[in-house]
């Protein structure tokens, strides 16, 4: 028996809403991660020791272990703890924290780079080391870590798959659903790869714009 | 307390790196309007000594007081930091590499400071930069960003960058030595502009020519003391020390001799 591709169409509805639940995951998880990266790497860099400490902790926790665990920890696991979250936030939790961990690392590589200069300039208009930090190094730092972190949010937009064991019904559990009813696996899952494909089309357009834009303030 | 014509006073200011004493006990004073340069060969700390002024390089120890208020105060962190935000705004800086900020247009390198700290509006701010644009010579850049100008053009928006926090004070680490040989001179009529406009300056200088047509007052160091001092006409024609002659007949076979 061959491939019959006819079927689809039938569950478009099924397959647009996954491709809307995957996008709106990986866009909520990356500015998560984009936004804890930078709070993390702040931290990282100038939080007192007693503060640090168990952020180190918490970055080692995210960074060494599966994913996967941590999807079903915050999803399942905190409810004995009496915290129920809705699944897709705990999806956007687990995806957005594990990321921001990695972002974090570039960003405070990106942060030390930043010419000496800059800070000495600022300072000596009388900027805080805050204000400086706010307005002057981070915004550099985050201009020169687009690419790479660019690179990360492509692995989020796949790993974000990884939600649909903890039912969150989107690009991947919703063609798994459809594939419950048809028996039609090669179909339903060549369909999905190709809506992967076009989500991360249009997220490196988006990324090429924003390095675009940015070009001039280096 | 201080004599009140003594606008700028360095007192026993020393400065060591572990062993290595930069600054070895220096005390001088500017007067308010006056313009000193300071000169030396590399490693004399003329550069520390002028980074000393607004606490950017801290003192070992000694005293820096400017309008009669001691800048590098010793205060509990928090307290001092309040202390020499407020005191950096009345200096400004300009540097031997520009430090401007690539991130930000002409317009906003000028305006970001006043904006932050003086809570000006957006209208005020624009006349601001325009104000201070036009002064020298860079209206015409308002909206591009320093990676489109010249080495020349970049130091202007500088000094502009600096001039828009209204100082009292303005120091020069070498704003010139960065600069293609062609472009120093747009960089010194913007500051012998600012000279005729009475700002009290000091200005750590490789440039024996603009020392000696602009300033009130040389201060020749070396090895972390100041050796002489005194107007232009003696320090570079009549200098009493051995080691400024030195100095000065590598420096000054451009100059009148």
């Amino acid at each position: 028996m061959g491939l019959d591709f006819s079927v689809v169409p039938g569950f478009l509805d099924t397959i647009l809403l996954g491709g809307l639940w995957t996008i709106a995951v990986t866009v909520a998880s990356a500015l998560l991660s984009f936004f804890g990266g930078i709070l993390l790497a702040v931290i990282a860099l100038y939080a007192p020791l007693v503060i640090r400490l168990p952020f180190r902790f918490f970055a080692w926790l995210f960074m060494g272990t599966p994913l996967l665990l941590q999807l079903f920890l915050i999803y399942f696991g905190l409810v004995e703890l009496g915290i129920d979250l809705p699944a897709f936030v705990a999806g956007v939790i687990g995806l957005g924290l594990h990321f921001a961990v990695y972002s974090s690392e570039l960003i405070q590589t990106a942060i030390v780079a930043v010419d000496k200069g800059q800070m000495e300039a600022a300072r000596t208009l009388g900027l805080s080391r805050g204000q400086s930090l706010r307005r002057i190094v981070i915004p550099q730092a985050v201009r020169d870590v687009i690419p790479p972190i660019g690179n990360n949010m492509i692995a989020l937009l796949k790993d974000s798959a990884l939600v649909s064991v903890i039912g969150v019904s989107e690009l991947t559990l919703s063609s798994q659903l459809a594939i419950g009813r048809t028996y039609r696996p090669f179909e339903f899952y060549a369909t999905a790869a190709v809506r992967y494909y076009f989500i991360n089309l249009g997220m490196e357009a988006v990324l090429r714009r924003i390095e675009r834009k940015t070009a001039l303030s280096r | 307390m201080s004599d009140p014509h003594k606008f700028l006073e360095i007192r026993h200011a020393q400065k060591a790196y572990g062993q290595l004493e930069v600054l070895k006990d220096i005390s001088m004073t500017v007067d308010r309007g006056e313009i000193v340069a300071i000169i030396g060969p590399s490693g004399s700390g003329k550069s520390t000594l002028l980074r000393a002024i607004n606490d950017l390089d801290p003192l070992t120890s000694g005293e820096v007081i400017l309008d009669g208020v001691q800048v590098n105060k010793d205060l509990p962190h928090r307290q001092y930091e309040k202390h020499i935000n407020q005191m950096r705004q009345q200096v400004g800086m300009v540097f031997q590499h520009f430090n401007l900020f690539p991130h930000l247009s002409v317009r906003d390198n000028v305006t970001l400071a006043p904006k932050m700290l003086k809570g000006i509006s957006d209208a005020e701010a624009d006349k601001l930069a325009e104000q201070q644009l036009a002064h020298v010579g860079m209206s015409e850049r308002i909206d591009y960003y320093p990676s489109q100008l010249s080495g020349g053009q970049k130091q202007r928006v500088a000094i502009a960058r600096a001039l828009a926090m209204n100082p009292k004070l303005m120091l020069f680490d070498e704003a010139t030595s960065a600069l293609d040989p062609e472009l120093v001179e747009d960089v010194n009529l913007v500051m012998k502009r600012l000279a005729e406009e009475d700002m009290t300056m000091v200005i750590v200088t490789h440039e024996m020519d603009f020392a000696a047509s602009v300033c009130d007052r040389v201060l020749f160091m070396d090895g972390g003391v100041v050796v002489e001092e005194g107007p232009p006409d003696v320090i570079f024609k009549n200098p009493t020390q051995e080691r400024t002659r030195a100095f000065l007949s590598k420096h000054l076979s451009n100059v009148q001799k």
